[in-house]
């Protein structure tokens, strides 16, 4: 346990009783010639919500787009290392993208929900993955998708307004039940209340949290109060290095390495 | 001294320099003024021109719209059209009918018995009466035998007359003589020669005579070269944008389409022309002055229009959108086809009504590949011989007729008028779906 | 031409093509799209493409090389004593073929020949469009069975029709470059030829043009002359004319608008001008030879000053009207995009509205604005209706605006206008017009592009 603090991928992981999920081997990713990220070993588990930390241009960002392949379509990226879901290699050649982004489902930073109705915003990834045969079908998705969001009581009696007509926190949780709706695995988030208001944040958090019975969860965030609010783990990221992992609650109180020390108490970042 | 002279000086010395700032000032806010009246005059001018353009061919255009008809008591003489009496419609196709129209005017001035007389008074009515009695008959062999009041065109001289632009008084050498103005004015007193709207100028073809002339064949030649272009370059340059702005990798080869297409955009037009002479006319052998060809060339022309407009509204797509439906798991041509496409329509559509209306305007090209033969047919399909309504415009401005000078400004308002018509509605495209991302 | 009803007829198959490919994959899912790779429409696009795509590509190749391979046979079998008539001759007996065998009299009783040919064009005709029909139907049938032959639960649908639109995106993105290939392949092959005829230094430095005199091959001198000179004179004299009128109207409009007009006159003025650049260019030359020229021809009698009634300043004057809009609104662009932070430092040291703009915004708006100007100066060379209906036709060698010039593109419509035979050097010439045309105004547009990009890249 305290060998790792130092040296996070020259040793084993921990790995809990539970099931990992999605586990990143030596990743490293490029930009041109620039090195973005560097060797980075990290899982993430089950039914857990795991918080990416650490200040701006650190490389967490990057490592989040890895896991659902979102760095293609960046021009002059690569990714070496290993990145593996339920066991698969996502970076398998065979493996399509676009099949693999069903699976791992993405928020964003600014809520970017499409110039179309409610409804259809969330139905259209059901749609294109064929996962309804009848109206009636894609109806019950959408439908559960906006409850699980939290979102259908708002909601419920203007479905065909458009999504952009929204609240801000309305817009994140509308990007979030068109996640869900394609019933993914993985969810990832990338700093998904850095545009909302705390009253919103505080709502998108809650669902967060009740969101992890049935989905794992990484979540980059700018603010550590957040990711110890939401996170079970977290990952401290600097420079494009994974320095620190481990058990939230253990790394705001006891945090082993100097950086990652440093960071949470406000001394740079 | 010295001081004195100092404490003298000081004050006269400071008016001066006071003095000479004014002065100075004076002439800055002059040069101000002057620069800014430049400005003015310069728009003044500009736009000076174009209202002289527009009063000049709508005052000279306008009465093309209006045309003389001579309204006549014709008997359909079976004598002249079927002697036979088999109403046999070869017979009925080659008798000669204006004839009738000329025995008709001839009963009301029978006066006129000289050959020279004679002459003068035919010359009244347009050759096109012909044709107009033997539709009468054709439709209704009845009327044979009968006495009809019948509405027949004028000829260019006469109105010209009624219209004005030929004085009343005769001239020696001019194009009407005394006589007929004297018969002018007595078929007007008896409200048997008036102006009528000119239905003839939108219904028919083109004409050496300019009063049976109209816009018709160039209108449909101008309509099947657009069909082609729109068929064409619409798909094709939404397609090159869509490549150039979503798929495409950076690298030499896509610089170098880029290139290209901005370089086609400023090449001047009559080149196209060269090309679909040499390319489309001697290398593939396709029919000579057919629209088909007007369209390949015009097709060629207006895509680098298309593209740039058409990358323009893709680009201002915000990419936010992208990702959202990539991490939804569509694919990239999902990505494009579901969202950004049809985010981007209006302003592609803006572009491409834009591209279409210089097209539509455009005939320099369209002078090469022999779309500017005299076409009396109005052409039924894009592979029929066909002139266009701008290469019309050119044909009768080169006319030497008075009375074509004002069916080529009336032809001018048409053309004018379907150009208003695509920019007005691009502009409306453009304010209503305009999007502030 | 029977043409549509196959094109409606491959289009039917093709649709049939779509529901089918779309039923079957529907079926071998047990009626679910949850169990396929793709969604159930891309099966049926996958099968569409296999039905279309072969049958239509037969169908273009068919269009574009049915003409030039009928006319050959059709050549052949003429006997040798026509076949021997020189070109012109020969390609008027075969528009006689073609006219006579459309059903459509050529004026003048036909010849044994001629009847022969017109049967047998005739009888190629429609037996090879009988094959196109049968084989292209067949085609279609063909792929609509290979396509639905192929779908399986696992085929991946969906990537193979992207692929296919990808392909379809580039293919359509290559055109501009071919469009370009193609301009200069055609005019430099022309002109090849025509260099054979006329050496080039004449052409380019002879100063005595008169193309007419080549149109009887067998008169005495009847070679032409074609020293281009007198030509690029008179294009340059009226682009001259046009440029001086275009730029200090255009310039300070532009300036005008930028920087003093209120907001309100901006949007009325702004529109109209552009209104200026919608106008077609005939409709300039109509009002150029209308209006324009005799107004100039009166007004110098009364000066007492001989102005031909198809002067070089009629021609260059409307043309500078129709040129203010592009650099207004060029110039416009520009000046307003030069930062308001050099605006404000020279407003800072107290100088005036208008020795700002002339001493700083003008200059470091310059590149912009002669980029502007460049562009401005090719649309003035290569611009056509205004001359041919406004200047003259005589190659006067002369640099009085008062007298009539030729220009250019005056000279290419001259020469191709009408029925010519293709091969003559009279023709040909006008190729190697359009090839300096294109030389000319390309070298004009790189450089502006070049210098407009640049000074973007500096403010931007």
């Amino acid at each position: 346990m305290n060998s790792f603090a130092n040296t996070p991928h020259s040793k084993p992981l921990e790995t809990d009783r539970r099931m990992v999920k999605v586990s990143a081997r030596d990743v490293c990713v490029r930009y041109g010639d620039k090195l973005a990220l560097k060797h980075v070993d990290l899982d993430m588990e089950c039914n857990q919500v795991t918080a990416l930390i650490g200040p701006s241009g650190c490389g967490k960002s990057t490592f989040l787009r890895c896991i659902n392949r979102m760095n293609d379509l960046i021009e002059g990226a690569s990714v070496s290392g290993s990145l593996m879901l339920d066991g698969q290699d996502i970076y398998d050649r065979e493996l399509d993208p676009v099949l693999l982004r069903a699976r791992v489902g993405m928020v964003f930073q600014k809520p970017n929900p499409f110039p179309k109705s409610i409804y259809e915003n969330v139905a259209y990834g059901p749609r294109i993955h064929g996962m309804a045969n009848t109206r009636d079908e894609l109806d019950e998705i959408v439908m559960t998708s906006l409850e699980k969001a939290g979102l259908l009581a708002e909601v419920k009696d203007r479905l065909e307004e458009s999504g952009t007509g929204l609240s801000g926190g309305q817009q994140q949780r509308l990007c979030i039940a068109r996640a869900i709706a394609v019933s993914p695995e993985v969810i990832l988030m990338d700093e998904p209340c850095s545009a909302l208001d705390p009253i919103a944040t505080a709502k998108v958090e809650e669902l967060i949290d009740e969101l992890r019975q049935n989905f794992t969860i990484v979540i980059v965030t700018h603010s550590m109060q957040q990711a110890a609010r939401v996170s079970q783990k977290t990952a401290f990221f600097h420079l494009g290095e994974l320095i620190e992992v481990g058990e939230t609650e253990e790394m705001f109180t006891t945090p082993r390495h100097s950086l990652t020390q440093g960071y949470i108490t406000g001394r740079f970042g | 001294m010295t001081e004195m002279s100092q404490t003298v000086t000081a004050p006269t010395d400071a008016a001066a320099r006071k003095a000479r700032q004014d002065a100075r000032l004076r002439k800055r806010h002059a040069a101000e003024r002057r620069f800014r009246a430049l400005g003015i005059a310069s728009i003044i001018i500009a736009l000076t021109f174009l209202g002289l353009l527009f009063t000049t061919i709508i005052g000279k255009g306008y009465t093309a719209f209006m045309q003389s008809h001579l309204t006549l008591e014709v008997y359909f003489d079976p004598a002249e059209i079927d002697p036979a009496g088999t109403r046999d419609p070869q017979a009925l196709a080659t008798a000669n009918y204006i004839a009738l129209a000329r025995q008709s005017l001839q009963d009301l001035f029978p006066e006129a018995t000289s050959r020279n007389d004679r002459r003068q008074m035919n010359a009244l009515l347009s050759v096109g009466a012909d044709l107009e009695l033997r539709r009468m008959v054709e439709a209704n062999p009845e009327i044979i035998g009968t006495t009809q009041r019948v509405v027949l065109p004028a000829s260019a001289d006469v109105d010209m007359v009624v219209k004005g632009h030929i004085g009343r008084d005769a001239v020696e050498g001019g194009r009407v003589s005394q006589q007929q103005l004297d018969w002018i004015a007595h078929l007007e007193a008896q409200d048997m020669l008036a102006l009528q709207f000119n239905t003839r100028f939108f219904t028919a073809g083109d004409s050496r005579e300019p009063e049976l002339a109209g816009i018709k064949g160039a209108v449909m030649g101008s309509f099947y070269a657009m069909l082609v272009t729109v068929a064409l370059s619409f798909p094709l340059g939404v397609a090159t944008a869509i490549y150039l702005e979503e798929f495409a990798p950076k690298n030499r080869w896509t610089d170098l389409i880029e290139v290209n297409i901005n370089n086609l955009a400023a090449v001047p037009s009559i080149v196209f022309g060269l090309l679909g002479l040499a390319v489309f006319l001697q290398f593939f052998n396709l029919p000579r002055s057919a629209p088909l060809v007007g369209g390949l060339v015009l097709t060629l022309m207006s895509l680098p229009t298309i593209i740039i407009a058409s990358r323009a509204a893709l680009k201002a797509v915000p990419p936010s959108i992208r990702q959202a439906a990539t991490g939804l798991g569509a694919s990239k041509l999902q990505v494009v086809l579901h969202h950004v496409l049809p985010l981007a329509m209006p302003g592609i559509l803006t572009g491409t009504i834009i591209a279409l209306a210089q097209a539509l305007g455009e005939t320099a090209p369209l002078l090469m590949i022999g779309m500017v033969a005299f076409v009396v047919d109005i052409p039924g399909g894009p592979f029929d011989p066909a002139t266009a309504l701008p290469v019309q415009i050119f044909l009768w401005a080169d006319a030497p007729e008075r009375a074509f000078v004002e069916r080529t400004s009336a032809a001018i308002i048409v053309l004018l008028g379907f150009l208003a018509v695509m920019n007005i509605v691009a502009i409306i495209l453009r304010k209503k779906f305009e999007r502030r991302w | 031409m029977q043409l549509l009803p196959l094109v409606i007829a491959l289009l039917v198959l093709t649709s049939i093509g779509y529901y089918l490919g779309r039923g079957r994959a529907l079926t071998m899912a047990g009626g679910s799209s949850r169990n396929l790779h793709s969604l159930p429409g891309y099966y049926g696009f996958y099968v569409a493409l296999w039905c279309g795509i072969p049958a239509f590509l037969v169908l273009a190749a068919w269009l574009a090389f049915e003409p030039t391979l009928v006319r050959a046979l059709v050549m052949n079998s003429l006997p040798p004593s026509a076949q021997a008539l020189p070109e012109g001759e020969l390609r008027l007996l075969m528009n006689e073929v073609r006219q006579f065998a459309g059903g459509r009299s050529y004026g003048r009783e036909p010849s044994e020949i001629v009847i022969a040919a017109a049967e047998y064009y005739t009888s190629l005709k429609t037996t090879g469009f009988a094959a196109l029909i049968v084989f292209s139907l067949s085609l279609a049938v063909a792929g609509l069975a290979w396509g639905r032959k192929r779908i399986h639960q696992q085929l991946r649908a969906r990537v193979s029709v992207e692929r296919a639109v990808k392909v379809f995106l580039i293919i359509s993105s290559t055109i501009a470059v071919f469009t370009t290939i193609g301009i200069v392949m055609s005019l430099l092959f022309e002109s090849i030829r025509f260099f054979q005829a006329v050496p080039p230094m004449e052409f380019l430095f002879g100063l005595n043009w008169s193309p007419q005199t080549a149109i009887r091959a067998d008169q005495v001198g009847s070679s032409g002359a074609f020293g281009a000179v007198p030509l690029f004179a008179g294009t340059l004299l009226i682009s001259l004319i046009a440029m001086t009128v275009a730029v200090p109207v255009g310039l300070f409009s532009a300036i005008y608008m930028a920087e003093y007009a209120p907001s309100r006159v901006r949007a009325v003025v702004k529109p109209l001008l552009e209104v200026l650049a919608g106008i077609p260019t005939v409709v300039y030359g109509f009002f150029a030879a209308l209006t324009v020229a005799p107004f100039l021809r009166d007004s110098g009698s009364v000066l007492g000053l001989s102005v031909a009634s198809e002067s070089a300043l009629a021609a260059g004057l409307v043309m500078g009207i129709m040129i203010i809009p592009f650099i207004s609104s060029l110039s416009d662009d520009v000046i307003t995009s030069v930062p308001h932070s050099l605006r404000q430092g020279s407003y800072g040291l107290g100088a005036t509205k208008s020795e700002t703009i002339r001493q700083v915004v003008i200059p470091a708006a310059l590149p912009g604005i002669v980029g502007g100007v460049l562009l401005a100066a090719s649309r003035a060379i290569g611009e056509t209706m205004i001359v041919v209906m406004a200047a003259g036709l005589a190659a006067n060698l002369t640099a009085n605006p008062f007298e009539a010039v030729t220009t250019v593109t005056v000279q290419i419509v001259t020469l191709l206008v009408g029925d010519q035979e293709f091969d003559s050097p009279k023709t040909l010439a006008a190729f190697a017009l359009g090839l300096v045309l294109f030389c000319v105004t390309l070298v004009l547009n790189v450089v502006a592009l070049h210098v407009v990009r640049k000074y973007r890249e500096k403010y931007d």
